[in-house]
């Protein structure tokens, strides 16, 4: 059995790779000049958007968190493997009935005010995201630990109300110095790599090497300057006069168009990308209405179209990384469609010739934008009158996502290293559950995941779960794109993560 | 004096309107900001808690007295969206004061140029007999004033920029860095603002010019013995210049106010920019009074305007 699952783990590994270099692009630079890094210098990185605050508590933008965790780090760190490796703790121990986590801390990490860090910082830190200290948990997660305690110095037994196995990754969430998120005048202090030097509203933020970093050697970089792009347009631009040297969020045809002018690095993004059905609106209540639109669409050519094929399709609710918990669901409406059955379904749901449907769509999403009008011709074809309603992010937010005043949307969904993040929202009584998908089977064996003491366990149930909802047609899921990175040509050591991060620790200017 | 009186009066009314109305715009658009804010992560608790923090709590008619009391004391009030270090949100006066001079700068620097093209350019076309250069000027004129903003602004990027490599697009430094880097580089935006504004200007010189040129002063001076040229330049300005001066004022109060379009294709971090992104992002309180301001800009210099065109003619005065 263990020989089975190295093979197809060497597979597995082996397409990944296969899936990297599709587009004419290296997976990683690292291994190839890692002999030729050199120490100092500046790195202008373009961001997309403006951050949405300097809390690393209460930041929620995936495009902050994926700046901050060059400042901030928690007891422990997620690697570019997606393994947790300890950070601020050296190590920690869970007891047996899984209900207490203790963790020795690292000696000697410092807070970039030169600080040592102690027990009282790690337990303020905690108590302040988990809700212990105001009553408002900041990361929900943590709202599952009942109490804080100090062993000694160096040691700091976390107490949880219920067995959870994933509750670890949740042990990344910043350590701060004791007081300093009620302190009016803080400066974002942690303990990573780069230590926080400004922030200008519009145009971005500033960070500069932690010469004290507990990792001797790293970072490589002197300062690194996250500038705000206001355009791909001028992201392009920007690329080419030099005046920045990374961008990571190309797209299909602009990574195509400027790759022959510089490094541009492909790996699989942490975003499940499906056209979302809200299961609670006619005619969409009916299962064989929304099995129709799943067969309707040809994932295949949505893929090819709009991410030039560098995308990994899927047809299940999970991230093929997760590679334990993921269920290939591809054959249960082919990875082609299939128009005949979709017309069919619709002839005995009685939709003979098809009906009116919205897709509406964040606008600011590129991509998502092209994948409708994609989706859209393809749905047509079967007689469903598809027509595209492009939205602003806010009005997106309030309509669809809160409210759900909705028919079908095109979105992503950005998952983390725990599988149960990515399938838990779509129990019948989640608020997250925006599609309102509602299936008393779903909620049973979810409420079975919840008790479960191991991964194992949880690997099969979750499984199962993403079945439910893919035989349901509760959604109906597209792919997973990649994401591509440009880099100057005299860069290197740029390193993909699991989850969605941009560690500029490891970056380097080559001799 | 009761011209003073009046002027204020209007001022605050029109400031009081104007808030007014783009309160309740703000409360009409969908999407609100605690929404922006939590994005996909909201928890009940968390959206109860900032809505308190950010006092959303209260009924639309209080937060409106709050909101203008605060101005009325002074106080702008502190961005929603915008943080100054971990734990405090950035104070508007303070937004808006770093924004401030990029938005000013490019204003100055656009107005200049217009200022130095029009009126030559305006000069000429009016004594021009050449039928040619006329045909030209009114193609050239009527052209630059039909380009949208934002292609010209594209237009001035790729000529400039890409094929004359003049100046690179993108890499705005701050005026806090190396003043005259930063005015170098307003030198391109400032162009694609101050095309248009040439044009336009330039047309209407032209036309009150040729006005003038069959006043019956003309004939007089003429008949004198006057040369062309001296009734031109003595004469004809003079009064040609006049509605001039309200037309530059009207394009003063509109680049003072923020070029929107324009900071947006520069990258340039604006007014008119930060105005945009607090629209989309909801931050009310920097919206609120980013209107103001560009409300009494443009109040403000029609007031000058209006005073200086009094100084400037006599018959107004009279009148």
């Amino acid at each position: 059995m263990k020989k089975v699952f190295t093979t197809f783990l060497v597979t597995l590994l082996a397409m990944t790779a296969l899936c990297g270099c599709a587009g004419g692009t290296e997976a990683s630079s690292e291994d190839k000049t890692s002999k030729n890094a050199t120490y100092g210098g500046t790195v202008v990185v373009g961001i997309q958007q403006d951050i949405d605050g300097l809390d690393p508590h209460k930041v929620t933008a995936a495009g902050t968190k994926e700046i901050l965790f060059n400042i901030f780090e928690g007891l422990v760190k997620c690697d570019e493997n997606g393994d947790l490796t300890g950070a601020v703790a050296e190590n920690y121990t869970l007891s047996d009935d899984g209900l207490t986590y203790t963790f020795n801390l690292r000696p000697g990490v410092k807070f970039h005010n030169g600080n040592t860090v102690t027990a009282e910082d790690v337990k303020y830190s905690l108590e302040r995201a988990s809700g212990l200290l105001d009553g408002t948990p900041l990361v929900s997660t943590l709202s599952a630990i009942t109490a804080v305690d100090i062993v000694d110095e160096k040691t700091v037994r976390v107490s949880v109300g219920s067995v959870n196995p994933e509750l670890i990754y949740s042990f990344t969430t910043a350590i701060i110095p004791n007081g300093s998120g009620e302190d009016s005048n803080a400066d974002p202090i942690g303990t990573g790599p780069f230590r926080f030097v400004s922030y200008t509203p519009q145009e971005g933020i500033v960070v500069q090497k932690n010469e004290d970093y507990y990792i001797k050697g790293v970072p490589y970089l002197d300062e690194v300057d996250f500038k705000i792009v206001t355009s791909a347009e001028t992201a392009l631009m920007e690329l080419r006069s030099g005046t920045i040297q990374i961008y990571p969020y190309l797209t299909d045809s602009e990574a195509t168009e400027i790759q022959s002018e510089m490094q541009v690095l492909a790996a699989p993004s942490a975003v499940v990308q499906a056209l979302f059905i809200n299961n609670d609106v006619e005619p969409l209540n009916d299962p064989k209405v929304r099995q129709a639109i799943c067969y309707a669409i040809n994932r295949e050519e949505v893929s090819g179209f709009v991410a030039g094929g560098d995308a990994t399709i899927i047809s299940s609710a999970m991230l093929p990384t997760l590679s334990s918990y993921y269920e290939d669901l591809n054959g249960t409406y082919g990875l082609t469609g299939d128009q005949e059955k979709a017309k069919q379904l619709l002839a005995e749901a009685g939709y003979p010739d098809g009906f009116d449907l919205t897709i509406t769509i964040p606008s600011n999403y590129e991509f998502h934008m092209e994948t409708g009008e994609v989706v859209a011709e393809q749905l047509k074809a079967v007689g469903i009158n598809a027509k595209i309603d492009a939205v602003e992010w806010n009005t997106w937010l309030s309509d669809v996502y809160t409210d759900r005043k909705y028919e079908t949307t095109i979105c992503g969904i950005t998952g983390d290293m725990t599988p149960g993040y990515l399938l838990n929202r779509f129990v019948s009584d989640s608020p997250k559950n925006f599609i309102n998908f509602n299936s008393p089977e779903y909620d049973s064996v979810y409420a079975n995941v919840l008790e479960c003491k191991s991964m194992g366990e949880r690997g099969i149930l979750y499984k199962e779960l993403q079945k439910i909802l893919v035989d349901n047609a509760g959604t109906a899921f597209l792919q997973v794109p990649a994401l591509k990175v440009a880099l100057a040509n005299n860069l290197g050591g740029y390193k993909f993560y699991p989850v969605y991060v941009q560690d500029m620790s490891s970056v380097y200017y080559t001799k | 004096m009761t011209y003073f009186i009046k002027k204020i009066a209007t001022l605050i009314i029109t400031l009081f309107l104007v808030s007014v109305l783009s309160f309740l715009a703000f409360q009409i658009i969908p999407g609100d900001v605690v929404n922006s804010i939590l994005g996909t992560e909201a928890t009940p608790e968390r959206e109860q808690q900032l809505r308190e923090e950010l006092g959303l709590d209260k009924p639309p008619v209080q937060r409106y007295i709050n909101w203008a009391s605060g101005i009325l004391h002074g106080d702008l009030g502190v961005s929603y969206r915008y943080s100054k270090n971990m734990n405090e949100m950035m104070p508007v006066t303070e937004l808006i004061g770093d924004k401030l001079p990029v938005t000013l700068w490019l204003g100055l620097i656009s107005i200049i140029f217009t200022v130095l093209f029009a009126i030559p350019l305006g000069v000429l076309w009016a004594g021009t007999k050449n039928r040619f250069l006329d045909g030209a000027l009114n193609v050239l004129t009527q052209g630059s004033m039909a380009i949208p903003s934002f292609f010209l602004g594209i237009l001035v990027t790729y000529l400039f920029g890409i094929i004359f490599k003049m100046f690179i697009p993108g890499a705005y430094v701050s005026y806090k860095k190396d003043f005259w880097a930063f005015v170098l580089y307003l030198i391109f935006p400032a162009i694609a603002i101050a095309i248009p504004k040439i044009g336009m200007t330039a047309r209407f010189l032209r036309n009150s010019t040729l006005t003038e040129l069959r006043a019956d002063y003309v004939r007089t001076a003429k008949s004198k013995g006057a040369s062309d040229k001296s009734i031109l330049f003595k004469h004809v300005l003079r009064n040609a210049m006049l509605p001039v001066v309200t037309f530059v004022g009207m394009i003063i109060a509109e680049v003072i106010a923020g070029s929107i379009v324009v900071e947006q294709v520069f990258s340039l971090p604006g007014v008119g920019r930060l105005l945009i992104s607090s629209i989309s992002t909801r931050d009310f309180p920097v919206v609120q009074v980013l209107i103001l301001y560009i409300t009494m800009v443009v109040i403000l210099v029609y007031f000058v305007v209006d005073v200086i065109y009094r100084e400037l003619d006599p018959r107004i005065r009279v009148e």
